[in-house]
């Protein structure tokens, strides 16, 4: 009877990571060419990202102001509302008080490469 | 000017390079005595298996085992400790008389949970006066004296670069010294355990030319005019309605309570949350977003706003310059 329940158990766990790797693989797939996503870490604790918002993989991105940005490469909606592809997300970035008037997130100043680079490193995130 | 690392063996300061100097003698004289050791029980060890191998005894003849206690144990011993002692008392003596000379400017330092309220108050005349927070501004190329008090419980002010640690004592006034030879960016922070932020209670100590010291201390001196920008007049408007005005102070406007850091001139400070954030939008949002979330405990209540009016108050205070 153990033996049986044992290999339930590893199927039915094993079949949901089965899925949710099924899910990366089959998301639509996001990228930025001729970025340098290593370098957006410290610009974002410089812009101020870290302090709204909880972003795997930068120290310190612990914050419930905005969003979490966890998976963000496989969310279908930039702010609720924008479609997320490469340009909006680069855009928003950048222009956030423009392409939605009412949003808390601040115009930061961001620069063309690091906007480039951060959208580079959302979309690395899985 | 860029910020130096904070460091207490990269002195910038005469008083900090007496105390690394006197670091540095006490480290080499360790380990020379580690050295020292470390050879003696290799040797002890060597001279054991060989003289067991001979057949020998590996007895210490009672002269040779006095020889050690007195010479190792007693007079070496008391031998580093007196240089240690000598070398520690004029240390003290040089840091405690330093800064007297050359007209020493005198600013005073008051410390909270968890910021440095900071006051300087022009000698010649008493109405000159203003209050900062968290950004100690001196002129390099004379002595500072910092007269240290507190508002609650013991802090300690510490500036690696420049000097060691002195309490901030309720009920009493300690001072220190600072004395920057050339124009830089210091960072310090408490140095006695304060409370659950204690951790996050830094400062700056910004240090000009002459010139610029001045040009600085009269641009402080000024109370801000009302805004002239209609998102910077919503700003301080959503500010005073918010209640913030209840805790911080911005000279030339209503808001005069003194319990939080004065937001005078807030547009030029480098950091926020007494050197938690850089001094960026993006920051000052998260932080008056959720203060909770960036420093919990600390004394600034989240405040509910709208995303335009967030934008309006962040606008506002960066333009305080």
């Amino acid at each position: 009877m153990m033996r049986v329940l044992c290999v339930a158990g590893s199927l039915i766990l094993g079949g949901c990571e089965w899925q949710a790797d099924a899910r990366v693989a089959n998301a639509p797939h996001r990228s930025i060419p001729s970025a340098h996503p290593k370098d957006a870490p410290a610009a974002m604790r410089r812009y101020g990202c870290s302090s709204c918002h909880t972003i795997p993989g930068v120290t310190g991105a612990r914050a419930l102001v905005g969003p979490s940005l966890d998976k963000f490469a496989q969310r279908q909606f930039i702010a609720g509302r924008i479609p997320n592809e490469p340009d909006n997300l680069m855009h928003w970035i950048q222009d956030p008080q423009g392409m939605k008037p009412m949003t808390a997130m601040p115009n930061m100043g961001v620069t063309d490469d690091d906007a480039r680079n951060i959208a580079a490193y959302l979309y690395g995130l899985q | 000017m860029t910020l130096q690392t904070m460091n207490a063996l990269d002195p910038k300061a005469p008083q900090a390079e007496w105390i690394a100097d006197w670091f540095w003698l006490s480290f080499w004289l360790g380990v020379a005595c580690f050295i020292a050791f470390a050879a003696l029980v290799l040797f002890g060890t060597w001279r054991a298996h060989r003289r067991d191998r001979r057949g020998e005894s590996n007895e210490l003849s009672p002269a040779t085992g006095r020889n050690f206690v007195i010479w190792g144990g007693l007079a070496i011993p008391l031998a580093l400790v007196a240089i240690l002692l000598v070398a520690s008392t004029i240390n003290d003596r040089a840091i405690a008389r330093s800064g007297r000379a050359g007209d020493p400017l005198t600013i005073e330092v008051r410390g909270h949970k968890f910021w440095w309220e900071i006051k300087y108050r022009d000698p010649l005349n008493p109405h000159r006066q203003f209050t900062t927070a968290n950004e100690i501004h001196i002129p390099a190329g004379r002595p500072v004296r910092l007269l240290l008090e507190s508002a609650d419980v013991i802090h300690s002010f510490w500036v690696p670069n420049l000097n060691g640690k002195v309490d901030l004592i309720p009920g009493r006034t300690n001072d220190i010294v600072l004395q920057v030879r050339e124009p830089g960016v210091y960072r310090g922070q408490c140095a006695e355990f304060c409370g659950v932020q204690h951790a996050k209670m830094g400062m700056l100590v910004i240090a000009h030319s002459l010139g610029e010291f001045d040009a600085w201390w009269e641009r402080q001196l000024l109370p801000h005019d009302r805004p002239s920008d209609a998102i910077a007049l919503r700003g301080h408007d959503v500010f005073m309605r918010n209640g913030c005005g209840t805790c911080h102070t911005i000279r030339g406007t209503d808001a005069k309570a003194r319990v939080a850091p004065d937001l005078s001139h807030f547009g030029t400070r480098r950091t926020i949350a007494a050197g938690t954030l850089p001094n960026s939008p993006g920051h000052l949002g998260g932080w008056i977003s959720d203060p909770q979330g960036i420093k919990p405990g600390s004394y600034m209540p989240a405040i509910p706003l709208t995303g335009d009016d967030l934008q309006a108050v962040i606008h506002y205070l960066r333009g305080l310059r």
